[in-house]
């Protein structure tokens, strides 16, 4: 009796997880750097919890995008919202508080590296959210151990490998606490084989339940991974959708023309 | 005439020698406060601020540190105000100092990578967060051995604070040697006395350099 009474309250979980208001809502922005219009009137709405993967060519504006949502780039049209919460570019509090709930994890790592790995964890938190140096320590070990680092807590950066500095760098990220992780291309500076244990850290993210947006070109990855997949072209979102269509039947012929330019 | 020893030269330049000592330290403390803080105005004030700023350095960078004390020490005084020459040496001394320190440490804040700003404003720091937990601590290892490389200059600057009257190794030098008629010898002390100053920083500045270099290997 009890059994068939749960059984659809657990199905509709996860749609439920998907269908709050939107995390991050992108309306009609436009960025160009001086009269070169990168990004061309970019729609797009990001459900809490959503997997997010975004391809394209080089210089088709999906990194640009990507740093306009937690303010690294300034556009000059449209509007952002994070959390319901405006982006204002001219005002330094609200874009420290938008910055709060907008993790970014970079292609090139940035660790500090005149700082060990356990107070790259912790600076953000001790500073920004006034945590004490225990609480924040305790909480970087934990954080370290969940990306398969915890014994290099005293470790300094440059004694990492690439793929080491870079789960180093998520954890840092979700130290604060983050409602978006942004991922900028995070494997394109790994040896092949270090690109493996850094999409594993990702993928228990999403399994997890972040809200992930990334800018990839780790096809299968965001096939495997994402709930929907947006084609950037030439500063629009060219096509988008769940990955199985994207993938299999792409409609546009510059989408179809990417995808077999992969295979070559 | 009384006669005047070896002993008795060296004496009154090793007197005089401490003056230089304070011009420098003056010069030195003074133009890394005001350097310091340029500095900080250059790189939170926006363009305008950043322009001032870099014309200021050109101007003392772009004149001989003798026009400055001329103007310092017959400039002020054009005001109705009565300067010393230690008033106008220290004056002269610091901003010049100020220019040059400001420049090289703007070059070692230039220097950090982009991604570091980036990453810092991504966690939410803010500009003096960033600054000083993630910005300076880096750049200040690159400006040491710049810095105190500088510091020679500075100490071979005060040099010049001698023409405008102020009592240092330089015009105690030119003193004796009017009094002694030994010239060569007094000029060869006060050069000795300079190198024994400068050549401990110039040393201790290579030093640092180099264990700067090992620590980031």
């Amino acid at each position: 009796m009890s059994l068939v009474a749960e059984a659809p309250a657990s199905e509709a979980a996860p749609a439920a997880r998907l269908s709050a208001a939107p995390i991050v809502r992108i309306t009609a922005l436009r960025k160009s750097y001086g009269t070169n219009e990168v990004l061309k009137g970019i729609d797009l709405e990001v459900r809490r919890g959503e997997v997010i993967a975004i391809i394209g060519k080089s210089g088709s504006g999906k990194s640009t995008l990507l740093r306009c949502i937690n303010g690294l780039e300034v556009f000059q049209e449209g509007s952002l919202t994070v959390d319901g919460k405006p982006l204002l570019h001219e005002s330094a509090m609200a874009m420290r508080e938008l910055r709060q709930h907008v993790g970014m994890i970079f292609q090139s790592f940035n660790l500090f590296p005149h700082l060990t790995v356990g107070k790259n964890v912790m600076l953000a938190p001790t500073l920004v959210k006034k945590r004490s140096a225990m609480e924040a320590a305790s909480q970087a070990r934990k954080l370290l151990a969940r990306v398969g680092l915890a014994e290099k807590f005293d470790a300094m950066p440059d004694q990492l490998s690439g793929g080491q500095q870079q789960r180093v760098a998520i954890a840092r990220a979700l130290a604060m606490e983050p409602a978006v992780l942004l991922c900028d291309e995070i494997t394109s500076a790994l040896d092949p084989e270090l690109v493996g244990e850094v999409l594993r850290v990702v993928e228990s993210l999403a399994v997890e339940g972040m809200t992930l947006l990334m800018v990839t070109h780790e096809m299968s990855f965001a096939r495997k991974v994402s709930d929907r997949v947006i084609f950037m072209h030439q500063g629009r979102v060219h096509e988008m959708g769940p990955p199985a269509e994207l993938f299999g039947s792409p409609k546009t012929p510059e989408l179809q023309q990417f995808l077999s330019s992969l295979h070559d | 005439m009384t006669d005047f020893s070896l002993w008795d030269i060296l004496r009154n330049l090793l007197l005089a020698l401490r003056w230089t000592v304070v011009l420098s330290l003056i010069a030195f403390v003074g133009g890394g406060v005001v350097g310091g803080l340029l500095l900080f105005a250059r790189l939170s004030g926006g363009p305008v601020v950043d322009r001032l700023i870099g014309l200021y350095v050109q101007v003392f960078q772009g004149t001989p540190l003798l026009m400055q004390l001329f103007l310092a020490y017959f400039g002020i005084a054009l005001f109705g105000i009565d300067v010393s020459a230690w008033t106008a040496a220290s004056v002269a001394l610091t901003l010049y100092t100020s220019a040059f320190l400001t420049e090289i440490w703007r070059g070692c804040v230039a220097s950090i990578p982009k991604g570091q700003w980036e990453a810092s404003g991504s966690l939410a720091l803010s500009f003096g967060e960033q600054m000083r937990h993630v910005i300076l601590p880096q750049a200040t290892r690159i400006a040491v051995a710049p810095t105190v490389g500088f510091l020679v200059q500075v100490i071979k600057g005060t040099a010049l604070a001698s023409v405008i009257g102020f009592i240092e190794l330089t015009k105690a030098g030119s003193m004796i040697s009017n009094a002694t008629f030994k010239p060569f010898v007094v000029f060869s002390c006060v050069a000795l006395l300079y190198f024994v100053l400068c050549f401990p920083v110039s040393l201790y500045a290579k030093n640092l350099e180099r264990k700067i270099n090992v620590a980031r290997r």
